[in-house]
């Protein structure tokens, strides 16, 4: 049994290598190239940070500390290399962050996990505020408003890679993202890992077999903020430029977004976290200012209706899939779909009239949705917009029956195929 | 008498104005099965908590094999050989029955807070581990989740969780608690086989089980210990009869 598992990971690892080095040959544009930079830093930061949530049940609100510090160490050391003050390649220079990471960490982790809950919640996140406000009063290391600028091209050029081109930080930043990935799971493969798990479930009950809990805590935070670091470091080479913004809330809570939205309860539920947020920040709001309204509608929908994230919507599934029903699911899911479709074209069409009725900069208050030019200071069209909303919420309250209905009849086949 | 496994010295507790136990003297020998029993309220769950190190005496001194224990973290005295069960189940709900018992042979197999072993490529911890679950009889439900047992097999598992570890001294709490008559059989046998060679002390109501199991039986009613003896030393005793046996006698 142990060897066919073994070849299914390396199957899985293998995958994702191939899956990283193909992207860039088919998104080839210089925006693409950029956002897929940045989701293979995200996976880092979102998967680092659910070894804390998922892991060991540690809500932290301040874990862009970690990340922003990483950051401006390797800003730093980046510039230290390019004034030849230090000999270091940059291709490692993720390492500097991730032993920044690793080193307040352990510092402010020992502190932190002391207390588990909301009292740790709560401490992350004073020492969160605390270091984003060091950081605009300690101008000479964090730069101020300004932040810190760098250079990534200061290494000699070895074949060819000088890291100028995007698309060699890109690949840096893919072969980072692999590793850490490999690493990260390797690591709840662990005695340390799997006793996170306990700590988290039931810290009393690991106590009487053994373990310090507050132990098991601090080393899955420091290793947690090693990573976080590794991420950071790999943002400084790939914006050439760290600010205060980067360790401060704003960050940490978007990184709690990414986990609770791919799903902090399985290992790759962040990874989904990290690239739908990605391209959810960079896209939508290439389409509409109002993206971030949208934005957190979309997080509240996935808490209320999937609080395990997206990838609990793939293991609910799973045994379906495994029992050969899914077809049976396919009709009203369809239903449900177009009804979303159409509820949100009703709801987003009078938020989008809102939004253009408050901006003052045009003339004109019309403005184009979808093909059609809409004009927020005409009521028919909010009466429109307002009528396929309510028709879309009908159409909900509908399809969730048959949903509900094409489950009740799929789950008895099921317990007789035993996937469930 | 045998060098003393567990012994208490006038252990006090007391909780704000209320006083719990009120110096109790234990003296319990190794190998010994030792049962506390006395009605409720009169402090024995809370005797263990003290003793397991959940929580501080307010005075007196607590040893085991010979060395103080008090004031240690509940996990330095675990590592020094002393383990309990819970009369409420406490066990790891979302893990599998393996993974439960694989988390309390960890650190006493050297692991303790490794990041650089393969928990699954662990010889010594794999064959103890599946050791446990076998002689806990569940060796046909190792990979269900703890969760999701029945209660006979949680409370079971809860004693395979305190033995892992091979702690020389097992603190059973109220082990038959809530079990049908044949539950309660199967799990005499079980204490009975898992504690072999071990000091075991019990709390429990049942009769028949600290009767059936107990070498030895301490009496414990209002935080004071009344009476200590072997079985039928406790069954004559004047004294039980009136403050604990006298009212349930059958």
């Amino acid at each position: 049994m142990r060897p066919v598992l073994h070849m299914r990971r390396l199957l899985v690892w293998g995958g994702a290598a191939l899956v990283f080095i193909v992207l860039p040959l088919i998104f080839k544009q210089s925006f693409a190239l950029s956002m897929l930079s940045q989701m293979g830093i995200a996976i880092i930061f979102a998967l680092s940070y659910n070894m804390l949530l998922g892991q060991t049940g540690l809500l932290s609100f301040g874990h862009a500390v970690y990340f922003g510090l990483g950051a401006f160490f390797c800003a730093h050391a980046l510039n230290f290399i390019g004034a030849g003050k230090l000999a270091f390649p940059v291709t490692l220079v993720p390492l500097i962050g991730g032993a920044a990471g690793l080193f307040f960490g352990l510092i402010l982790g020992f502190v932190t996990t002391r207390r588990a809950g909301t009292p740790f919640a709560m401490i992350s996140l004073g020492i969160a505020e605390m270091v984003a406000a060091s950081a605009l009063m300690f101008t000479s290391f964090f730069g101020g408003e300004g932040g810190i600028a760098t250079n990534r091209t200061v290494g000699k050029a070895f074949l060819g890679v000088s890291y100028g081109p995007q698309i060699q930080v890109y690949y840096l930043i893919a072969g980072w993202c692999l590793l850490a990935m490999i690493l990260m799971f390797a690591l709840t493969r662990t005695p340390l890992g799997r006793m996170a798990n306990a700590v988290r479930d039931n810290p009393e009950r690991a106590k009487f077999v053994g373990y310090n809990t507050t132990r098991v805590r601090w080393i899955m935070m420091s290793l947690a903020s090693c990573f976080a670091g590794i991420a950071g470091g790999l943002a400084a080479i790939n914006y050439e430029i760290v600010t205060a913004e980067t360790l401060g809330v704003v960050a940490s809570g978007n990184v709690v977004l990414m986990a609770f939205i791919g799903g902090i309860g399985h290992f790759w539920g962040p990874i989904i976290g990290a690239v739908l947020v990605t391209l959810l920040q960079s896209a939508l709001s290439n389409y509409t200012q109002a993206w971030l309204l949208y934005f957190g509608l979309f997080f509240l929908v996935i808490i209320m209706f999937s609080p395990g994230g997206i990838a609990n919507l793939v293991t609910v599934h799973k045994p379906v899939w495994a029992a050969g029903l899914a077809k049976r699911l396919v009709p009203s899911y369809a239903i449900a779909a177009g009804a979303g479709v159409v509820m949100l074209a009703g709801f987003f069409a009078m938020i989008e009239m809102i939004y253009h009725y408050e901006a003052k900069e045009s003339a004109t208050k019309d403005f184009s949705f979808f093909g059609l030019t809409l004009d927020p200071t005409m009521a028919q069209y909010w009466v429109g917009a307002a009528i396929v909303f309510l028709i879309g919420v009908g159409l909900i309250a509908f399809a969730k029956r048959r949903v509900a209905g094409a489950w009740d009849e799929i789950t008895p086949e099921m317990q007789r195929k035993g996937t469930v | 008498m045998v060098a003393a496994a567990l012994q208490l010295h006038d252990v006090r507790k007391s909780f704000g104005r209320t006083s719990i136990i009120n110096g109790v003297n234990l003296s319990i020998g190794a190998g010994e099965r030792h049962a506390i029993i006395g009605p409720n309220g009169a402090g024995k769950s809370t005797l263990f908590n003290l003793i397991s190190g959940r929580f501080g005496v307010t005075s007196g001194r607590i040893d085991l094999n010979g060395e103080s224990i008090n004031g240690l973290e509940p996990e330095i005295i675990n590592r020094k050989g002393l383990s309990r069960s819970f009369q409420i189940t406490n066990i790891f709900p979302r893990m599998s029955v393996y993974e439960n018992v694989r988390c309390a042979v960890l650190w006493s197999q050297g692991y303790k807070y490794s990041f650089w072993h393969r928990v699954d490529g662990l010889k010594s911890v794999r064959e103890r581990t599946e050791d446990v679950v076998e002689r806990i009889g569940m060796a046909k439900r190792r990979d269900r989740l703890a969760g999701v047992l029945t209660y006979a097999e949680q409370r079971a598992l809860e004693i395979g969780v305190t033995i892992a570890c091979g702690a020389s001294v097992i603190l059973l709490d109220e082990p038959t608690a809530g079990m049908s008559r044949s539950e309660t059989d199967d799990a005499v046998n079980l204490i009975r086989k898992v504690t072999e060679g071990k000091t075991l002390v019990m709390v429990e109501h049942d009769m028949s089980v600290v009767f059936g199991l107990a070498d030895r039986i301490s009496v414990l009613v209002y935080g004071e210990v009344i009476a200590t003896g072997t079985p039928e030393e406790i069954r004559a005793s004047k004294a039980v009869q009136e403050a604990y046996l006298g009212t349930e006698q059958h």
